[in-house]
């Protein structure tokens, strides 16, 4: 058994690893129901099957220019997918695509309404109206 | 490698694929198609990475490295957008 055949086994389960979490994210977005809960499945693939595919390039191509570029992709991936999926859950939260009964703690709706009474409570002193 | 892997991989990454263009069709709001438009980014970036594997060059990599930095914009951008007016 020599060191090619290990690393051809290894680079397979990682892409099928990698491929079967993506069509794990496709049957959560097909069944899950609603968006909060959709999000949560295709975060999956966003990072960890990213990771897989990315690990079997490495394996492939054991260079260290390829594997400076492929730690840049993961790097992004992980700093822009949080972004993303904070910005899509709070217009969410805000335009009501989430079921209020689905929410075992919701601590942003205290957040909410205390920001919008410290505004109330502002607004006869203020002589500019406050922003709507 | 062997073939067979290749085509299972295949058959999974467009499976899911599909999936989330039905999702992306059917709605039924905005910001779910804009999560399932995310996911299917997603699955392209990995179907590249999976292609390199393949035929064994490393062509792909500045655009996965560009579409991995870049994905999130176009949620970000719907997802202001929603805020403003609504969820429709």
């Amino acid at each position: 058994m020599n060191l090619d055949l290990v690393l051809d086994i290894l680079t397979g389960s990682c892409l099928v690893l990698g491929a079967f979490l993506s069509l794990a994210a496709g049957v959560g977005l097909l069944r899950f129901p609603d968006a909060i809960a959709r999000m949560h499945a295709t975060t999956k693939p966003q990072i960890l099957g990213l990771l897989f595919i990315l690990a079997a390039i490495a394996l492939q191509d054991r260079r260290w220019t390829t594997v400076l570029v492929l730690l840049t992709i993961l790097v992004f991936q992980m700093l822009t997918a949080p972004i993303s999926a904070h910005m899509v859950g709070r217009a969410g939260y805000r335009t009501g695509v989430v079921a209020p009964g689905s929410l075992l703690v919701d601590e942003l709706e205290r957040a909410i309404e205390e920001a919008q009474r410290d505004v109330v409570e502002e607004s006869p002193d203020d002589s500019n109206p406050p922003p709507r | 490698m062997s073939e067979w892997v290749f085509i299972v991989v295949g058959v999974l990454l467009t499976a899911a694929a599909v999936m989330a263009l039905y999702r992306i069709a059917r709605g039924p709001s905005i910001l779910d198609r804009m999560i399932a438009s995310d996911m299917l980014l997603t699955t392209i970036i990995c179907a590249m990475g999976a292609e390199m594997v393949y035929n064994g060059h490393t062509r792909n990599l500045t655009a996965m490295l560009v579409l991995a930095a870049t994905a999130f914009l176009a949620a970000v951008v719907v997802a202001r957008y929603v805020s403003r007016r609504g969820s429709r």
